[in-house]
């Protein structure tokens, strides 16, 4: 399903400068067919930037890219009928309604008459947008921008989909539903690169790249990321959340502290004992502390702990495979 | 109740915008600049140098030396000599010349008899500027014409003819002192003879609102849709730059169309402007213009990075168009750079096709090279606009 497909999108050292600031820095990529390929990141990290560049629509300054086979920038226009691509902020027809501006897209992507009737009907029906039809785009909500911008890019059922931050501001309940739908493009061979800067969606990728400050920090399965820092994570409960965190900035072996409504989230630093030990010593600490009543237990990693690790410079250690990888990007797990 | 504070926060704030946008700082400072040195070139009350043709029935040296007086008054600038009235009429028609001076064949006899000797200016009054000056500068040169060529005596014998002067009398077969009548200057206005202005502004107004209107909306058409953000979503797509650039003229060429009927019918519902040519003929004529100002739009639109800028962009070359065409001020009577510049502006070639066709009756075929050289502008302008407008952000 994921691995060993045919690569659908390869990247080399591709690069982009604006003027003095380099907002992609020579980043590698491989995604292969009918996988979700998710790239993480905060604001600012050169998400968008090395979207527009995989198809042709910014000028790397300086590496190589493949899309669909064809070279980009160079041959970016074959891409346009095989690509759906979503923005980052709503970029079809606030003036239009939902079904003129289906059916812009229909007859922009080479669908016309009959076809067309029938497919912006499907359409519709599929997303859900039958009560808006007539509707102008403008008076749409965020959610709804966002499902009529995924209806118009998968309007000619392209076989790789580019989506761009596509549920930011979109409810929980909205977002389960899109990712089901991603997932069931998927399934039937669409491949997906998708760009979020939420931790819980990028969980549910296939694999992810993981940009912060235009160069790539990580790359693997979630899974994979996540178990690279087993046994790194600390959860104190028991105490005042404030003052713990307060305390905790003290103790040598704490990387950084979260604070998850009354718990504790804690990430070890590189080199710290193992999270059980850890945690006897946390409680040993904190209690010196003025804090006898907290409770340090082992918990599991997330993406965002990786991230922060990433951050502190930390070299992830690979579930089985001993020993730091080598900078700047880590490969855990099959990648 | 207004803070002072608040409102100067506002305007502090719209001047760090306005800093921001060079482009329209430099047309902040551009536009009057061009705007005077236009203004200065172009505005001349005075009226000289209409191109003048001449259709010389008496071909004698009386009528080569009234025609040298006549290019000296410096009104007139002999350009070229016609064979007949027809040609001289279609000269006339095409905007060609401004006045066609015609010399009787028996020119010479009447005028060495002292009595009737008569040139008509056949003038292209649809400009009341110029038919006004025209006729000033008819009558002001016939009576100067008379006051230098000196009296003479009529007489049989030929050796008695000649000019001589006043204080030499002398004797003739007829002993008598004749002092001739000055030789009349007829002009004959052609086309509104009652030389009402509104007949005169209303065709070129026709291409003027096209002019501002046509570029404009071509211009924000494409601006727009980066201002939006919809441009990234259409570059995405397989539409080709072409198709776009296209498929955003065509629907305004019907709103052009639109327009200039609009504004005919009520020049004549309102001003009773005659229309003396073919309706087809002008919109066959209108056609190329159109597009040229269309394809214009596209090309500011390809330089500019918001509305305002496209604005200002427009802005700055409709105003040499209005002002060096020979919509407010008469074409021939500007200087030579003037008429050089202003002969690269399609509005120039395209108010000789719709005044041609409108205030004269011209035939769409004599107007050839007019619509030439605006079907040459649009394909110059779609070639830069195709050229410069890139699917890329």
């Amino acid at each position: 399903m994921t691995a060993g497909g045919p690569l659908v999108i390869e990247a080399n050292a591709l690069t982009r400068r604006f003027g003095s600031v380099t907002a992609v820095d020579s980043v590698d990529l491989e995604v292969r067919r009918g996988e979700i390929f998710g790239c993480l990141g905060p604001n600012g990290s050169g998400k968008s930037t090395l979207m527009r560049m995989l198809l042709g629509l910014l000028r790397p300054s300086s590496g190589t890219a493949r899309v669909l086979g064809h070279a980009i920038p160079r041959d970016a226009e074959r891409l346009r009928s095989d690509v759906g691509y979503m923005t980052q902020r709503f970029s079809l027809y606030e003036d239009l309604t939902v079904r003129e501006n289906l059916e812009f897209a229909a007859s922009i992507f080479g669908l016309f008459g009959r076809a067309r009737r029938e497919r912006v009907a499907a359409t519709v029906a599929e997303h859900g947008l039958g009560r808006y039809e007539r509707m102008r785009a403008a008076a749409l909500s965020g959610g709804w921008k966002q499902r009529l911008a995924l209806a118009a890019a998968t309007i000619h059922a392209p076989p790789l989909l580019v989506l761009d931050e596509p549920t930011a501001g979109v409810d929980p309940q909205s977002r389960r539903e899109f990712w089901e739908e991603l997932f069931e493009l998927a399934a039937g061979g669409t491949t997906v690169f998708v760009s979020t800067h939420y931790m819980d969606e990028a969980v549910r990728c296939h694999r992810l790249c993981m940009l912060r400050d235009g160069r790539r920090v990580a790359v693997g399965a979630p899974r994979a990321l996540t178990e690279a820092l087993a046994a790194r994570v600390v959860e104190i409960s028991g105490a005042a959340a404030d003052r713990a965190i307060a305390a905790l900035r003290g103790s040598p072996l704490v990387a950084s502290t979260t604070q998850l409504g009354d718990t504790v989230h804690v990430l070890l630093r590189e080199g710290a004992p193992s999270a059980a030990a850890a945690g006897e010593a946390l409680e040993v600490f904190l209690a010196a502390a003025g804090l006898p009543g907290a409770q340090a237990r082992p918990s599991p990693a997330n993406l965002e702990d990786v991230f922060v690790a990433l951050l502190l410079g930390d070299r992830l250690e690979a579930a089985g495979r001993p020993g730091p990888m080598p900078a700047p990007g880590v490969a855990a797990g099959p990648a | 109740m207004a803070s002072l504070r608040r409102t100067l926060a506002v305007a502090r704030k719209e001047l760090h915008q306005l800093g921001r946008d060079r482009l329209s700082i430099g047309l902040v400072a551009g536009v009057p600049a061009l705007q005077l040195v236009l203004f200065g070139f172009a505005i001349n009350m005075d009226v000289r140098n209409v191109p003048t043709a001449v259709l010389d029935r008496s071909q004698s040296a009386l009528s080569r030396r009234i025609l040298g007086e006549l290019a000296a008054t410096q009104t007139f600038r002999l350009e070229r000599s016609v064979q007949d009235e027809r040609e001289a009429i279609r000269l006339l028609e095409t905007s060609e010349v401004g006045a066609v001076v015609v010399i009787p064949a028996d020119f010479d006899r009447h005028f060495y008899r002292g009595r009737g000797a008569q040139i008509s200016i056949m003038a292209d009054a649809s400009d009341p500027t110029v038919a006004a000056a025209v006729g000033l500068a008819g009558q002001g040169f016939g009576r100067d014409l008379a006051a230098r060529m000196q009296p003479f005596v009529t007489g049989a014998s030929s050796a008695a003819r000649g000019l001589v002067p006043l204080d030499r009398p002398t004797f003739g077969p007829r002993s008598e002192l004749v002092v001739p009548e000055p030789i009349g200057v007829e002009v004959l206005p052609f086309y509104n003879p009652e030389r009402r202005t509104a007949v005169f502004v209303v065709p070129g107004l026709v291409g003027v609102i096209l002019t501002m209107t046509m570029m404009l909306m071509t211009a924000l058409a494409i601006v727009r849709e980066r201002e939006r953000g919809t441009f990234e979503f259409l570059i995405a797509t397989p539409v080709r730059r072409t198709e776009v650039m296209l498929g955003k003229i065509l629907p305004y060429i019907g709103v052009g169309f639109v327009q200039v009927a609009l504004v005919l019918a009520l020049g004549v519902l309102l001003f009773a402007v005659p229309i003396r040519g073919s309706l087809v003929d002008l919109a066959i004529g209108t056609t190329p213009f159109l597009a040229a100002m269309l394809a214009m739009g596209l090309v500011v639109s390809a330089v500019s990075r918001s509305q305002f800028q496209a604005m200002q962009l427009s802005f700055f070359f409709f105003l040499p168009s209005m002002l060096l065409s020979g919509f407010m001020f008469p074409f021939d009577a500007m200087p030579e750079l003037a008429q050089r510049i202003g002969s690269v502006l399609p509005l120039t070639h395209y108010l000789r096709i719709v005044r041609g066709i409108v205030l004269k009756g011209a035939p769409l075929a004599s107007l050839g090279d007019e619509i030439a050289a605006t079907s040459a502008f649009f394909a110059a302008a779609l070639f830069v606009a195709a050229t410069t407008f890139r699917k890329r952000l």
